[in-house]
């Protein structure tokens, strides 16, 4: 892994992160609620989102990114936005409309549809971004994959991998 | 500059990045090192999101830059960083590979044929043999256009026309007209997601007991 510290004492990059982290997160926001006006959408603005937190985590260090934002609520939301955009189609039918019917969501159908279109695309970005971080943090964590007896020895016992 | 050279350039831009992505391509799968070819791998995904620009495909291109381009290389760059940054000695040709890989591509390109050519609106192409004809454009998506997108001036007729308020035509295909599959399409990320975290989570002291401690 990569050694913790070497990168933090690099100013520069410690200064831009923390002002660029603000803005790369409202753009992923703008890209989720603006998908049925502007290209993007749910996907897109998740991954953007998962960006920002990413991007956190390889200046400041993933225990920084662990302390930011919990691993268990990441793994609630995962499943929060699925049930997010499940319930907005549920709730189209309480109102006595088919599944995922947007139009009875309002009293005006014609933007009722825009309305119903950027909640379940919040519930995508939502999962996208909770997957993509989870995702990152599984990849991160040290030995994940190679169990701790072996963790230290697979850079010398392949020898030929790193020649 | 008048039309036909517009047209001209555009061209020649669209031929320049196609040649880049082939070379970059074969660079990726020649290069021995990982990180190296993690890197041109990124440069592919940003060169694939020019031609969806040029293609005026502009959501395709905003997903190929944020994911091809932005987590998936970060993504490579971590699971490098826990595995090896180059790759293993291995022979010069994979006789079978090399067999599945021509013959994979060769039905893609052949399944091509059948493709209307681009940018035709009425997506017409007809086999000279069967004498079908393939007419995908013009089945659902001009009702998708007429209600997405009315024409200056006209009345709304039908009770889920959108009018202006969804400019954004793929969004009101992908959210709306075919929300249930977007539906299953964030269930997969989901569950992609669980089993990431099934298979790779370390586990925690204070967790519940581990299967050795099973009888």
């Amino acid at each position: 892994m990569k050694q913790p510290g070497s990168i933090e004492e690099h100013v520069v990059i410690r200064v831009t992160s923390k002002m660029l982290i603000p803005y790369i997160m409202i753009f992923g926001f703008y890209v989720i609620a603006h998908g049925e006006i502007g290209p993007g959408g749910g996907f897109q603005g998740g991954v953007i989102l998962a960006a920002a937190y990413i991007l956190y985590c390889l200046v400041f260090g993933v225990e920084a990114g662990s302390r930011a934002l919990p691993r268990r609520a990441v793994e609630a939301t995962m499943a929060l936005g699925v049930l997010f955009y499940a319930g907005i189609g549920v709730l189209g039918m309480f109102r006595g409309a088919a599944f995922l019917d947007y139009r009875v969501l309002l009293s005006d159908p014609a933007s009722a549809e825009p309305l119903g279109m950027t909640l379940v695309e919040t519930g995508i970005g939502f999962t996208v971004a909770a997957v993509m971080i989870t995702v990152f943090n599984m990849i991160t964590e040290p030995t994940a994959v190679s169990g701790p007896e072996n963790a230290p020895e697979t850079g010398e016992s392949k020898g030929s991998a790193t020649s | 500059m008048d039309s036909l050279q517009v047209f001209e350039v555009l061209t020649a831009i669209d031929v320049l990045l196609l040649l880049l992505v082939v070379i970059v391509a074969a660079a990726v799968v020649s290069v021995p090192s990982l990180f190296s070819a993690t890197m041109l791998a990124g440069i592919y995904s940003l060169l694939m999101a020019l031609l969806w620009v040029s293609m005026a495909a502009m959501d395709v291109a905003f997903t190929e830059a944020a994911v091809g381009a932005g987590i998936s290389t970060v993504l490579l760059l971590g699971t490098i960083a826990i595995t090896g940054r180059n790759e293993k000695k291995h022979p010069d040709l994979h006789w079978p590979g090399l067999l599945a890989v021509t013959l994979t591509g060769a039905a893609l390109i052949y399944g091509t044929v059948d493709m209307p050519s681009y940018g035709d609106p009425r997506g017409f192409h007809k086999d000279t043999r069967s004498g079908y004809a393939n007419k995908v454009n013009l089945y659902t998506a001009p009702e998708y256009i007429a209600q997405t997108v009315p024409k200056v001036g006209e009345e709304i007729h039908t009770e889920n026309q959108f009018h202006e308020h969804v400019p954004n035509l793929v969004t009101a295909v992908l959210a709306s007209y075919r929300s249930f599959d977007t539906m299953f399409e964030a269930a997969v990320i989901f569950t992609a997601g669980a089993v990431m975290i099934l298979l790779l989570r370390r586990r925690e002291e204070g967790d519940s007991p581990s299967e050795e401690a099973m009888p």
